[in-house]
Formats: C-alpha cells, sequence, structure tokens
C-alpha cells in the first residue's frame, strides 16, 4: 500500500491533481465558512445543480472540453439561479426552502435532458463529461489542473483580502450598510465566489456531492473555536486534508469516484468533531447538562430542607 | 370586576385549577424558569408579567409539555397534564405559525375542536357550526371563508382566540394575545376574556402591557426566571414588586403605574 | 403498448409524490424531501448486494430504514445547535457517499449502475413483468407504485386533520396530545417510500423534481389544503404526459423532460395564476391607477 502511494506520488501529472485537490478542499472550505454563517449551506448545492446545463449549453456551443469554458457556462447557470430563487422568494408566498428544490431539479432536469442530447447528438469528443456527476480526479488534465490551481489560489487571496468585509455582511449586513460599505456588491461578490468554487470542484468531486466540501468542513470547524477567523483556517485545512484523502484513496482503488471518498473523509472529520469538540461536541454537552442538573438538584434540596427548618421553627 | 373571583375561590378551593410546583427549565448552562412554584384559583384572570427573557413563554410552555423541564410537577384539576388535555385551551402567539398556509378562518377554528375528536373521526357539521359560533363571539362570523393571509393582524389573532373558544376547554393559556392589535381586538380580547372568566374559567395570559394590568386581570404572576411574587393584583401589582421583578430598568414604568388607566369600563 | 405502461407509471409517480409534496412543502421541508431522495441510495445498494434481486421488500425495507436514519439524523444535528440546512447538507451529501461508493466498489456484482440511479430507467419499465401463475400482470413497477400510493391515500386520508395540524400549528397539535413527532417520521417513511419505489423508473431527481415543483405549482393556484392536494397531483401527472411526448420527439432522457415539464407548469402558474401570478397582479394594479 504504502509503496504503491510512494510510486502514485512520483508520478507528475498526479502530484499536480493532488496539489489541485488539496487547495481545493482549502479554498472551498473558507468560503464554506461565509455562506454558513450566512445560512445559505444549501446553496452551494443548488448552484452545482444548477451549473449542469450550463455546462453542457458551453460544451454543446464549442465543441471543447475544458474547465475554463465550463466556469463561464456553470457561472451563468449560477447566477440565473441565484436570481430565480430570489424572485421566486420575493414574488410568492413560496419559501427559500421550496424555491431552491424547485430550481435545483428544474436546472439538474434540464441538465439531464441535455446530457442526454449531447450523447445521442453528433456532438464528437463527449466522453467523459458523464464524469461530471460523480467526479473523478484522475480524469483531469494538465491543463484542467493548472486552471483550478489558479482558480482556487486566487479565491483564497479574495478572501483574505476581504476578510473583514465579508465577516461584516455575514454577521450584520445592515450595519455593513450604516458603515457605508457596497453591501449588495460585496454579497453578490460572495455568491460568485461559491459559484466559482463549486465549478472548479464539479470535475473533482461532481455535480451531486461538491456541496459537501463548501459545507461539512465549515459545519465541523465551528465545533472548534467561536473566533471566526480561527474557523476559517480550521475550515480550510479541513477541506484540505479531505480533498487529499479523497484523492489518494481513489486513485489507489480502480473504479472509485473522487467525489464519494472526499466526502466521506469529510464526514469523518464532521463526526470526530460532533463528538469531541470542546464546548459543542456532544460529549461536552452530555457532561455539562449532568451537571447543571445535578447542582441543580442540590440546590433544590437545600432549599427544601431550609423550607423544612423554618416551618419546624414555626 | 372583582367581587366574583373572591366568592369562587372560596367555593372551589378544593382542587385548584393549575397548581405548579417546583418547575425548572434549562435551555443551556443558564436555568430560564428557577423553582416556579404557584396555584391558582378557578374563575380568575390571571396576567403573567415580566422583562424579556424572564421565562413567561417558557413558563407556559413547560406547563403545557411543549418543552421538557429538568424538574416539577404540573396539576391540572389535581391529575398530571397529560391526562387533562381536553381541560386546557392554548393560544400560541400569532408569529408561531406560518399565516400563508392553505386555510380559511372557520378551518383554524375548526382545528380547535381536533383535540375532542379522537384518532379517526372528522368534524361534523355539529363542530362546524360549533366553530361558526365561536367566530361570531369574536365579531368574524362574515370573515369565516377568508383565506388567514388576507386577515389583519388583529384578525388574526381573533380566529386564533375563536379557536381556543372551541377547545371548549375550561383553563385556558394565551401567550401575548394582546401584541400587535388594534384597539378594537384588544376590546373584544377584553370582552371575550370577561365572558369566559363569567363562565368560571380560569384564564392565564402572558402581557406586555402594564398600563392595562389593573384593568384586565385579578391576579398576577410576576416572573423573572424565579417567581417573583403572586396574588390578587391590588395586592401584588406595586411599586415595590415591580421594582424586584424588573430591577433596575423601572423609572420609565413610574408614569405608566400612576397615570389613570385609559381603559376603564373596557368589558363592563 | 409501452407508451401505455410508461405513461401510467408516471402518473403513478406523480400521483404519490403530488400528495407528499404538499405536506413537504408547508411544513418548509422541500429540501429535507430531497435530501431523503439521495440518501435512501446506501439502504438500495445493501439490500441488493444482500438479496441480489431488484425487486425485493428488503429493499423497501432498507430504503425505508435509511430514510428514517436521515430525517433522525438532521433533527439531532439541528437540535445539538447546527443550522437547518447545513445540517441537512451534511447527512445526505455523507449517505448519498456511502451509496456511490458502494455502488463503485461492487459495480460488477450488482447491474445496478449510477445512471439508473440518477435517471431512472421508465423506457424498460414493460421489460421487467410481474407473472403470477404463468399470467402476464403487467410491469412490476406499475404493482410497487400503485401499492405505495394506496399506503400514502390510506395513511393520509386517516391522519389527514393530524397531518394538517402538525403542518400549520404544531405547538398545538402537542398540546392537544397528537404524537407530533411520530407524525413527522410517517410522513418522512412515505416519502422513503415514494422515492425508493419511484427510483427504479424515474430516478432521483424526477423524484426530488416531482415531490416538490408540481405542489408548489399548487400552492400558488390555491387556498384551500384539499384543493391544492388535488392541483397538486393534476400538475404532476399533466408534466409526465407532457414531458413523455416531449422526450420522443427530441430523443432525450424521460425523466429529465418530465422535471422541465413541470418546472414549465410552475413558471406559468407563478406569472398567470389568477390570485398569485405576478403578471395578473401587475394587470390588477395597472387597473388600479
Amino acid at each position: 500500500m504504502m509503496e504503491q502511494i510512494w510510486s502514485m506520488l512520483s508520478d507528475p501529472n498526479m502530484q499536480w491533481i493532488f496539489l489541485g485537490c488539496t487547495l481545493l478542499g482549502l479554498s472551498s472550505g473558507v468560503i464554506g465558512c461565509f455562506s454558513y454563517l450566512r445560512k445559505q449551506s444549501l446553496m452551494g448545492d443548488t448552484l452545482a445543480h444548477a451549473a449542469l446545463p450550463g455546462i453542457c449549453i458551453a460544451f454543446m456551443l464549442t465543441g471543447i472540453k475544458s474547465i475554463g469554458l465550463f466556469l463561464i457556462g456553470a457561472g451563468i447557470a449560477g447566477v440565473v439561479a441565484t436570481f430565480g430563487i430570489g424572485y421566486i422568494t420575493r414574488n410568492s408566498k413560496l419559501k427559500q426552502d421550496a424555491a431552491m428544490g424547485i430550481v435545483l431539479s428544474g436546472f439538474f432536469g434540464l441538465g439531464i435532458v441535455l446530457l442526454t442530447l449531447i450523447q445521442h447528438g453528433d456532438y464528437g469528443n463527449q466522453a467523459g463529461l458523464d464524469k461530471f456527476l460523480f467526479g473523478q480526479a484522475a480524469s483531469m488534465i494538465a491543463s484542467d489542473v493548472i486552471t483550478m490551481t489558479v482558480v482556487c489560489v486566487s479565491l483564497i487571496t479574495i478572501c483574505t483580502l476581504l476578510f473583514k468585509q465579508f465577516k461584516i455582511i455575514s454577521f450584520d449586513p445592515g450595519f455593513a450598510r450604516g458603515l457605508g460599505y457596497p453591501v449588495a456588491f460585496l454579497e453578490q461578490l460572495l455568491m460568485l465566489l461559491i459559484v466559482v468554487a463549486v465549478v472548479a470542484g464539479i470535475q473533482a468531486v461532481g455535480v451531486v456531492l461538491v456541496a459537501a466540501l463548501l459545507i461539512t468542513p465549515a459545519v465541523s470547524a465551528r465545533y472548534w473555536t467561536d473566533r471566526l477567523g480561527l474557523m476559517v483556517v480550521l475550515s480550510g485545512i479541513f477541506g484540505a486534508v479531505s480533498g487529499a484523502i479523497g484523492t489518494w484513496i481513489s486513485a489507489s482503488v480502480s473504479n472509485l469516484p473522487t467525489g464519494p471518498v472526499t466526502v466521506l473523509a469529510a464526514t469523518l472529520l464532521f463526526c470526530i468533531s460532533i463528538l469531541f469538540g470542546p464546548q459543542r461536541g456532544l460529549v461536552a454537552k452530555r457532561l455539562l447538562r449532568q451537571r447543571v442538573k445535578q447542582r441543580f438538584h442540590q440546590d433544590n434540596e437545600r432549599l427544601l430542607e431550609g423550607n423544612v427548618k423554618k416551618e419546624a421553627a414555626l | 370586576m372583582s367581587q366574583s373571583p373572591n366568592a369562587i375561590r372560596t367555593a372551589t378551593k378544593a382542587i385548584a385549577p393549575l397548581s405548579i410546583k417546583g418547575l425548572s427549565v434549562a435551555y443551556q448552562k443558564k436555568p430560564v424558569l428557577r423553582n416556579v412554584s404557584f396555584e391558582v384559583n378557578e374563575g380568575e384572570l390571571i396576567g403573567v408579567i415580566g422583562p424579556n427573557g424572564a421565562g413567561k413563554s417558557t413558563l407556559m410552555k413547560a406547563a403545557l409539555g411543549l418543552i421538557p423541564s429538568i424538574g416539577g410537577e404540573v396539576l391540572v384539576y389535581g391529575k398530571p397534564y397529560k391526562q387533562q388535555r381536553k381541560m386546557i385551551g392554548y393560544v400560541p402567539q400569532r408569529e408561531s405559525v406560518d399565516w400563508d398556509f392553505p386555510t380559511n378562518a372557520l378551518d383554524v377554528v375548526l382545528m380547535g375542536r381536533y383535540g375532542h375528536l379522537g384518532w379517526f373521526r372528522r368534524p361534523s357539521a355539529k363542530d362546524k357550526a360549533l366553530a361558526l359560533e365561536c367566530l361570531s363571539k369574536v365579531g368574524m362570523a362574515d370573515y369565516a371563508e377568508r383565506q388567514i393571509s388576507q386577515l389583519s393582524g388583529g384578525q388574526q389573532q381573533r380566529v386564533f382566540l375563536a379557536r381556543a373558544l372551541a377547545q371548549d376547554a375550561k383553563l385556558y393559556f394565551m401567550d401575548e394575545p394582546f401584541a400587535g392589535v388594534d384597539a378594537a381586538t384588544e376590546k373584544a380580547i377584553i370582552t371575550l376574556l370577561q365572558e369566559l372568566k363569567l363562565q368560571g374559567k380560569t384564564v392565564i395570559v402572558v402581557h406586555h402591557d402594564l398600563a392595562t394590568v389593573q384593568d384586565y386581570f385579578d391576579s398576577v404572576l410576576l416572573l423573572n426566571v424565579e417567581l417573583q411574587a403572586f396574588g390578587p393584583t391590588e395586592q401584588t401589582f406595586t411599586q415595590e414588586q415591580l421594582q424586584r421583578t424588573y430591577g433596575g430598568r423601572l423609572a420609565f414604568l413610574d408614569r405608566s403605574l400612576q397615570s389613570p388607566s385609559r381603559h376603564d369600563g373596557v368589558g363592563e | 403498448m409501452s407508451d401505455f405502461w410508461i405513461l401510467l407509471t408516471g402518473a403513478l409517480v406523480a400521483s404519490c409524490c403530488g400528495v407528499l409534496g404538499v405536506f413537504l412543502v408547508l411544513r418548509k421541508m422541500a429540501m429535507i424531501g430531497d435530501a431523503i431522495s439521495h440518501s435512501v441510495m446506501p439502504g438500495i445498494v445493501i439490500a441488493f448486494l444482500l438479496s441480489g434481486s431488484r425487486d425485493s421488500l428488503l429493499m423497501m425495507f432498507a430504503a425505508l430504514l435509511f430514510g428514517l436514519l436521515t430525517t433522525f439524523l438532521i433533527q439531532m444535528f439541528q437540535q445539538s445547535g447546527i443550522q437547518s440546512d447545513a445540517s441537512i447538507g451534511v447527512v445526505f451529501t455523507a449517505l448519498f457517499a456511502i451509496g456511490v461508493v458502494l455502488v463503485s466498489l461492487y459495480a460488477r456484482q450488482v447491474h445496478l449502475d449510477q445512471d439508473a440511479i440518477l435517471y431512472g430507467e421508465i423506457a424498460y419499465v414493460h421489460w421487467n413483468i410481474w407473472e403470477l401463475g404463468g399470467v402476464n400482470m403487467g410491469p412490476k413497477a406499475v404493482w410497487l407504485l400503485g401499492t405505495t400510493l394506496l399506503i400514502i391515500t390510506t395513511v393520509i386520508g386517516l391522519f389527514y386533520k393530524q397531518f394538517k395540524l402538525c403542518a400549520f400549528d404544531p405547538a398545538l397539535a402537542a398540546a392537544i396530545g397528537v404524537p407530533v413527532a411520530l407524525f413527522h417520521y410517517l410522513l418522512m417513511g412515505l416519502v422513503s417510500m415514494a422515492t425508493v419505489s419511484s427510483f427504479e423508473s424515474v430516478g432521483a431527481i424526477l423524484v426530488v423534481g416531482l415531490l416538490i415543483i408540481p405542489a408548489s405549482t399548487a400552492y400558488l393556484l390555491t387556498d384551500r389544503l384539499g384543493v391544492m392536494i388535488g392541483l397538486s397531483v393534476a400538475a404532476g401527472v399533466a408534466s409526465t404526459f407532457i414531458g413523455y411526448g416531449a422526450a420522443v420527439v427530441l430523443d432525450a432522457s424521460i425523466a429529465g423532460c418530465m422535471v422541465c415539464a413541470a418546472a414549465l407548469l410552475f413558471v406559468i402558474a407563478f406569472l398567470f395564476s389568477p390570485s398569485h401570478g405576478i403578471v395578473i397582479k401587475k394587470i390588477r394594479l395597472r387597473k388600479l391607477a
């Protein structure tokens, strides 16, 4: 096993893929924190599903498979999807969850239709387009990996530079507006970053599961700290570790798609966090609740004893 | 307004409609309610008063078994709450439900009958007639077929009250029925409360507006995590007790206490 | 003949989903429905590996188990302080990932491929026939879905008032002694059943689409719960018919086309609903002005 891993790591193409997926996990983890704090975790899922028709249309128009083109197609589809969700919730009595469900399944249905059209039509080099559903990091070629790396690095850079702004619009957009921040612009920018992270992740993790890279590390990180700065760092680390493990295992076992393995690695970290997180973890909470109950009953007994004595004195 | 309860008080002293002993609730580290004990008399209107976060709604929910308590006992007419559900009517806060739900006012009132119907029975024509009667008692008979999102806040509150009436209970819990309603609704509600009282029913109301406490309630329960005071309004609703309950935040209340009440005569 | 079976299957799926979707939308649990439709997958695969056949009660049972497990986990995480949509996201991606890994690892033993799970095989529905004593009884999927629909309508019919009250005002429901948690799990159990019986024939996306979209369409068209359920079923059945027609013309995925048709009907209702449509509202405003 170890030898296999070493031999894999010595393959330069594999090194690139490995680096790309780790960076992907890192940047998704970082951005996921903000979308979690803005209570928009499932937005990532919706955007990922919505990206599929965008990718298909980009391919149908150009006939080329390249991550850069797909980014543009998926980005446009993502913007249309977010606009659609907002429009439905503002203009009808439907709530956000239903609006998301409608947009998600509607876009995905359209994507599937287009995908079958591509498969049945004569679009030439279409093989592997269906890999987008579950992700296969090993199928990426060098130029894809380079694009992905550049995208991830720029995501992380933007988040670092605008950390203060993103923090305040996640916590209190009204106050941010009062400070004179361009809140609407920042919100759109953040949404765009989520779209970019999702699209960058699709080839490695797949449409169905890419949302987990945004959600799971962020939730796990929340269990270890109450400070946003640390949470972002931890979430990034969790994401990076999951991405690395996912690529590793899926490349060493034949036929195993990268996405699910990455997600399972992230889920494992989540389980550890939810159990052993220092204050919010289940174990810590159970202990705390027991202590509170105990102290409470002790207090009560003392009180009751006092009352009895008083009555006796009377 | 304050003569009848005394008579009833002596007559039915035997079983209190509601008796709570040592009720405590904790959400996280902090207790929200600590060791609350009291017993209410039949046929009274009782106001539950206290600052924000004092646990007023929590007290109600814990008494109804909607949230778990970490200790204490709740007896309704001498028996555990679970055996006495049909004797209890509940009016939740208006914001607790989604008013876009596809249903009309009459249908919401009919929901008050569900507790009496058992598992499988559907509401009968008799239930419908009763629901309509309850709606007209709150002055909403004309709106029976109206979709509930098209009602004003006050009208929605009245529909909720009509639903509680349809429950045909002996003991009522109402969580802030006066919050954000118009003057007409406030008057309709207080008339209704008086009527319930005349029928010998007991009503416990979480209330915010200190200015109207003296006009509306026979007894008040002052709460701030712990029970601060409980008793007939004229003896309990005093400057000193309020100071204790609200802490230092009372300065602005002085005026409202001294001002001649603006609801004189309402409900007579 | 195959057209007839495909349309009948689609209509049955639409009816199951239409009834349940109404309650999901009203309880603001649309995304939980989405989550369940993904996370029953490991159940299906495990049952498949154990029994080696596609049509067993075991499969239904395993999927039911995973559906309820999903509900339980989401609830548990929510209570421990995670936002509801984040807990939904964590749970369904984890379970779905397990399912995909199992399929990939045992892909040779089970002839159950990812495509079938996502898009279903409604086009081949009439190939899998149930024979009773040598008599052709029609496609198995139709029987399975018919039974599921019967169970769903019976349960919802019997406990209509409880489901309604739990959806509108759970606090009152609890106060008058309705076991709110039981009905929550009952609803989720029914959703899992509907998902698993629809899975084979129409796949995961169509289930989600038909759970949420027709119910939302109906929500925009009426103010009565009973009518809403009827309209939801009608919209679902209409989308399967339109979708199938479109799929034949375009030579594209049937399931995908059905969802697109459902979405199209939603857009029409959203724009032109007599009571809530935005175009109608605009026209009314203009008349006032």
